[in-house]
């Protein structure tokens, strides 16, 4: 019941937020929208029993890469380049189809059987036994050993692509 | 069910009045403190020993004139005290400050939330603090704001990556993010016995993570007026300001939390030892502010990079290497 | 349950907002209202103020920012790992110390660029 309730209002804050983002004319009141939607996600999570990735969710997402978002967002000031939007036929034509085929693909998801499904190998209840962080940990750091090593190499390009990016100025 | 909700309620509200009448006496605390270091008296006009102050400021406050200025953006502009004022107090909930008790035949912990991912919530919920100044310095839309914003939000999160590795150390020692066992694993020994350069890391972070002298380049008054704040009057203003202190006490509960050993001691009731222990981190914090001058930018963004950061790798490493070979 | 664990985080928030919001709201009601053209400009130190508030600013910021991110994605990691570090014993200190030499290089080649400087 009470979980019932948090999760319509969750959803439709998050929606209401996710929409917000693309209407806002200004991008600065975009990314705070973007904010709102990231964090209310993170509710999401937390009513799907993984509050891990909800904290996580919060902490890298909203926490950090929304930080770069609003920096960049302040740091290009886009005042002169809005006057630039041009509007196009084709792209709102465009728009609407992609929007359509969208829609349809939700639907289908929803009639499909998708939402009963069987249960995997790690149900709510067992991971809430045995507690969440360590069940993403052992996996992890386990039998993942080798994606999470990648990772490190991901982030690296990462760095490197950062400061070539930005090597002009420094 | 109805019984823990109601224990909720009441805990929520007990410590939230309580977070606000600390946070207010704190403000009385740092110029009695500071006045005296200074060899001056501080206030001591409004009631005996100046008690009252923080009342009176309150309520001056709240008639101050609430200027919002033509060129901010009015719904930003309000928010930002909000969510910074908001993340600084709901970041306490995982504090525990006592032990477990028994009221009428409900055991209550002395906790707001004992969650098992309770230090990663604190970690995550203050992260979300630096958008209190980004948005109220851009929303401002004045030069002082915007500057003072971005150096700050820069400082913040350099200072928030140390402050999140430092603590990792405890982490190894407890195996939990559970703020309750960390405290419970420190009933022989405190952790800062083990984690001596962690706690040393961490304290230095958490000074720059408050913005507080020697770090306090957000209000640097003679470059920055007043940093993101400028435009800012009446209760908004002093929201701001409540966040500032609510920071300062979470982060000392957090150090008491992690390296004193929370609320335990001897002989006194464990609520009175956590007050006792947050309330010599928070003397320590007003200590250095009249003790230190105040950091150049570029020196506060080099030490945060180039000392503290490769500082605490090492210092999770060392502990990784000693736990392997004590086993 | 687990849900139930947060709702106190919940109820917690709820009187946050309650109280930010009202204060606001209160203040802006008790509080005189005098608009006067002066106090109405944008504070620049009693002079009138030159230009626009919002002016590009350093690509240092921009660059910090990113580093933080790639850092913090590194801690997340490592707060699971320190979790269940005991039971992982020498294996788990082996395949973190590699991941961390890894970003390290990262965080060398930033050094050595200058990114780190403020001069």
């Amino acid at each position: 019941m009470f979980e019932t309730f948090l999760f319509v209002l969750l959803a439709v804050v998050t929606t209401i937020a996710a929409i917000l983002v693309i209407v806002q004319r200004n991008p600065v009141a975009s990314a705070i929208y973007l904010i709102i939607t990231l964090f209310c996600l993170a509710g999401i999570y937390l009513l799907l029993s993984a509050p891990f990735i909800a904290v996580i969710q919060v902490l890298v997402y909203a926490g950090a890469i929304m930080v770069l978002f609003l920096f960049v967002i302040m740091l290009l000031n886009l005042e002169k380049e809005k006057k630039l939007i041009y509007r196009n036929r084709l792209q709102k034509v465009l728009g609407v189809f992609l929007g359509g085929v969208l829609l349809a693909q939700i639907g289908m998801i929803f009639s499909s059987v998708l939402l009963e499904g069987s249960k995997g190998k790690f149900p709510a209840e067992k991971v809430a036994a045995l507690g969440n962080t360590e069940v993403v940990a052992r996996l992890l750091f386990t039998d993942f050993l080798l994606p999470f090593e990648i990772v490190s190499v991901l982030l690296l390009v990462a760095i490197v692509g950062a400061i070539v990016l930005a090597k002009k100025q420094i | 069910m109805l019984a823990f909700v109601l224990i909720a309620i009441v805990k929520v509200l007990v410590v939230f009045t309580a977070m606000l009448l600390i946070v207010a006496y704190m403000t009385l605390m740092e110029r009695k403190v500071l006045g005296h270091m200074q060899v001056r008296f501080g206030p001591n006009r409004t009631g005996p020993f100046g008690l009252l102050q923080p009342i009176a400021d309150g309520i001056k406050l709240f008639f101050k004139e609430d200027i919002i200025v033509p060129h901010a953006n009015r719904l930003i502009y309000i928010l930002a005290p909000s969510v910074m004022v908001i993340t600084a107090l709901v970041s306490f909930a995982v504090i525990p400050f006592g032990d477990s008790v028994t009221i009428l035949g409900h055991k209550v912990d002395m906790v707001v939330a004992d969650v098992n991912v309770g230090l990663l919530y604190l970690m995550a919920i203050s992260s979300l603090g630096v958008y209190g100044l980004v948005m109220g310095g851009w929303a401002s839309n004045n030069k002082y704001s915007l500057l003072g914003a971005i150096r700050s939000s820069a400082q913040m999160i350099s200072y928030e990556l140390s402050l999140g590795l430092s603590i990792i150390g405890v982490l190894m020692i407890t195996g939990s993010l559970s703020t309750v066992k960390i405290v419970g694993a420190q009933s022989q020994v405190w952790f800062v016995v083990y984690q001596p350069l962690g706690f040393l890391i961490f304290l230095i972070s958490a000074v720059a993570e408050c913005s507080r002298t020697p770090f306090d380049l957000t209000e640097c008054e003679n470059e920055l007026v007043a940093g993101y704040q400028t435009e800012y009057s009446s209760m908004k203003f002093a929201l701001y300001y409540l966040a500032e202190y609510a920071h300062i006490l979470v982060i000392s509960s957090l150090a008491v939390t992690l390296f004193f050993g929370g609320w335990q001691g001897p002989f006194l009731p464990p609520l009175v030892w956590f007050l006792i222990k947050v309330f010599i981190f928070i003397f320590f914090f007003i200590w250095i502010r009249a003790t230190f001058p105040r950091f150049r930018y570029d020196q506060l963004m080099k030490f945060g990079w180039k000392v503290l950061f490769p500082l605490s790798l090492l210092n999770i490493m060392i502990t990784g290497i000693v736990m392997s070979v004590i086993g | 349950m687990m849900i139930t664990d947060y709702l106190p985080i919940f109820i917690f928030l709820v009187v946050a907002v309650g109280f930010a919001l009202v204060t606001i709201f209160l203040s802006s009601i008790i509080g005189k209202r005098k608009i006067t053209p002066q106090k109405m400009i944008p504070y620049e130190c009693g002079m009138d103020p030159i230009g626009q508030a919002r002016k590009p600013f350093s690509v240092k910021f921009y660059i910090i920012a990113m580093l933080f991110i790639i850092f913090d994605i590194e801690a997340v990691f490592l707060y699971p790992w320190a979790v269940i570090f005991k039971e992982l014993k020498i294996f788990g200190l082996v395949e973190m110390a590699i991941f961390i030499a890894i970003l390290l290089v990262g965080f060398v080649y930033v050094w050595k660029k200058g990114a780190l400087e403020w001069e």
